[in-house]
């Protein structure tokens, strides 16, 4: 039981990440009908963002000023620097091609992934970097609840997570600019005739899922230490999963499929073998495109004629 | 003549200068010139392809003109972009309605006022309720579970929202049935009668040009004709230009 609980909170854990990032996936193909296939580096910059300002403070086992202090500046600066990232990669590469066909922003978006990719190899170089979590943020803190150690951290990445994806959700259902953005997502011509500025609209889309996946960044730093350029790639693999098995441009979607893959990954590693993980996570995608191919919480749309 | 003998007001509040549009190498307007009045209804007629809707278009700035001007109210917009001119009163009902499907009824009407935020739209709202019942009832319903007429009915009071001085009317008819289009007829001409100016673009002449004012015919993107109402109908002209023969 206690082996199965603590599957549970790793699955959550890990599932709030994946579903940050696919939170921006979703979100993006809402408003372009494009798979953002740089989102995922988006996020690795985050990482590597937060990575900085931990050093910028004195580095993990040195700290200058809080730890609290220190991750709200991690936190920040990531969401900053990831969403100027998103909007200025919209602005520079997907823009100019938004009347194109569809396949050029699909292939320039993978471009994107590989200059961000190689930017990074090459500014700081291959190695893996360490947070070093444990150093500031002692594993023992936390809460000990039927056997089970929840540390700090991991209660501090969910929380988060569920806060910032219910800010979401109002911001989308509550907000000027949520009605903008549902309304440039189902019809931009429409959304342009009432007077919504689309590209203004499209960079704050931007803006916001590319701050989600540098918060995410931040996150999986704190969770599993390690940051290194390309860990960006199977990240956001497995965050499109999420977001296509939620149903792709759906909110709420995003979430859950975030957190069941989260779920499945950490099930797979606990009971059966961590070879078997991706096989497991990818396995449930194409089990739920046979099954459901608009997603679990996607609705069938009708084509206009 | 070419304007035929506007109505009373004499503000001009759109005026077309030579208006030439071209999408891609195919050009679809050539030197048009139209004029709408302060508060005036005037209907721009002519069969498929004749570049009614592109008209419209160039008007709200969904479609830049090659050369020529668009001014409203004495304001050279021509370069302005389309939000630039719905906060300077243009609003628009767009051809089959374009409701946002996924949004409430409120919501798609809250869109509308979307440039007036921070306003009290109290007012607006109360003229659109008063105008279509029909919708206030529906408010939390989605846009995309209405009927086709409670859609016609949405995007009106969407377009009314922004309380606009110049109403485009893009084929409000179309898919409509018969009893549909009479009362649809009647609720522009009740707008008309609270001084917004309508430039409305249909199929159904004798229909449109029994509210209207004045008329334009267009015929493969030129002004073929430009009349009072009552002389177009009573030309044989316009069955000639309308049905191109």
């Amino acid at each position: 039981m206690t082996f199965f609980l603590q599957q549970v909170v790793d699955g959550l854990t890990t599932g709030s990440v994946y579903a940050l990032i696919a939170l921006g996936y979703s979100m993006v193909y809402g408003v372009l009908k494009l798979l953002n296939f740089a989102h995922g580096d988006i996020y690795m910059v985050g990482a590597f963002i937060g990575y900085f300002v931990l050093q910028a403070f004195g580095g993990a086992t040195a700290l200058v000023a809080p730890v609290a202090v220190v991750l709200i500046a991690m936190f920040a600066a990531a969401a900053l620097g990831a969403g100027l990232l998103g909007v200025g990669i919209e602005r520079f590469a997907y823009r100019p091609l938004r009347e194109s066909p569809r396949i050029a922003p699909l292939i320039t978006a993978l471009g994107v992934s590989f200059f961000l990719e190689n930017a990074v190899l090459l500014l700081f170089g291959s190695e893996t970097r360490l947070y070093s979590t444990s150093s500031f943020i002692p594993f023992s803190t936390g809460v000990h609840v039927a056997g089970v150690n929840i540390s700090l951290v991991r209660i501090l990445v969910v929380v988060l997570a569920a806060v910032l994806m219910v800010g979401l959700r109002v911001l989308v259902e509550r907000t000027r600019l949520g009605k903008a953005m549902r309304a440039v997502a189902f019809d931009r011509e429409a959304a342009e005739m009432m007077g919504i500025q689309v590209d203004r609209t499209i960079s704050a889309t931007f803006f916001i899922g590319s701050a989600l996946a540098g918060v995410a960044g931040v996150m999986a730093g704190l969770v599993f230490d390690q940051v290194f350029s390309l860990m960006g790639f199977i990240a956001g693999l497995k965050a499109f999963t999420a977001a296509v098995v939620g149903g792709i441009g759906n909110v709420p979607g995003a979430m859950l499929g975030g957190l069941l893959i989260g779920l499945a990954e950490s099930f797979a590693t606990g009971y059966i073998s961590s070879t078997f993980q991706n096989l497991i996570v990818f396995g449930i995608l194409i089990g739920v495109m046979l099954l459901r191919p608009n997603g679990l919480l996607g609705r069938a749309t009708l084509q206009k004629v | 003549m070419r304007n035929g003998d506007r109505a009373a007001s004499d503000a001009i509040l759109l005026r077309l200068e030579e208006i030439t549009t071209h999408y891609g190498p195919i050009r679809i307007l050539e030197q048009v010139s139209i004029e709408v009045g302060e508060g005036e209804l005037v209907c721009l007629l002519g069969g498929n392809a004749s570049g009614k809707s592109t008209t419209l278009k160039t008007i709200l700035g969904l479609v830049r003109p090659t050369s020529g001007r668009v001014l409203l109210r004495g304001e050279d917009v021509t370069n302005r972009q389309v939000s630039y001119r719905v906060g300077r009163g243009m609003a628009i009902v767009p051809e089959n309605r374009r409701v946002f499907a996924p949004l409430t009824v409120l919501e798609n009407l809250e869109l509308g006022a979307y440039l007036r935020h921070g306003e009290d739209l109290r007012e607006e709202f109360e003229r659109v309720y008063t105008l279509f019942p029909r919708l206030h009832e529906r408010g939390d319903q989605l846009a995309g579970t209405l009927s086709g007429g409670e859609q016609q009915m949405l995007a009106m009071g969407r377009a009314l929202m922004s309380r606009p001085r110049l109403l485009l009317m893009d084929e409000p008819s179309m898919g409509l049935s018969p009893a549909l289009v009479e009362q649809n007829f009647e609720i522009i001409a009740q707008i008309h009668a609270t001084g917004v100016g309508i430039l409305v673009v249909e199929q159904n002449a004798n229909m449109a040009l029994s509210i209207a004012d004045r008329g334009y015919v267009l015929q493969t993107g030129q002004v073929v004709l430009a009349n009072r109402s009552s002389e177009l109908l009573a030309s044989d002209e316009l069955k000639k230009a309308y049905l191109g023969r």
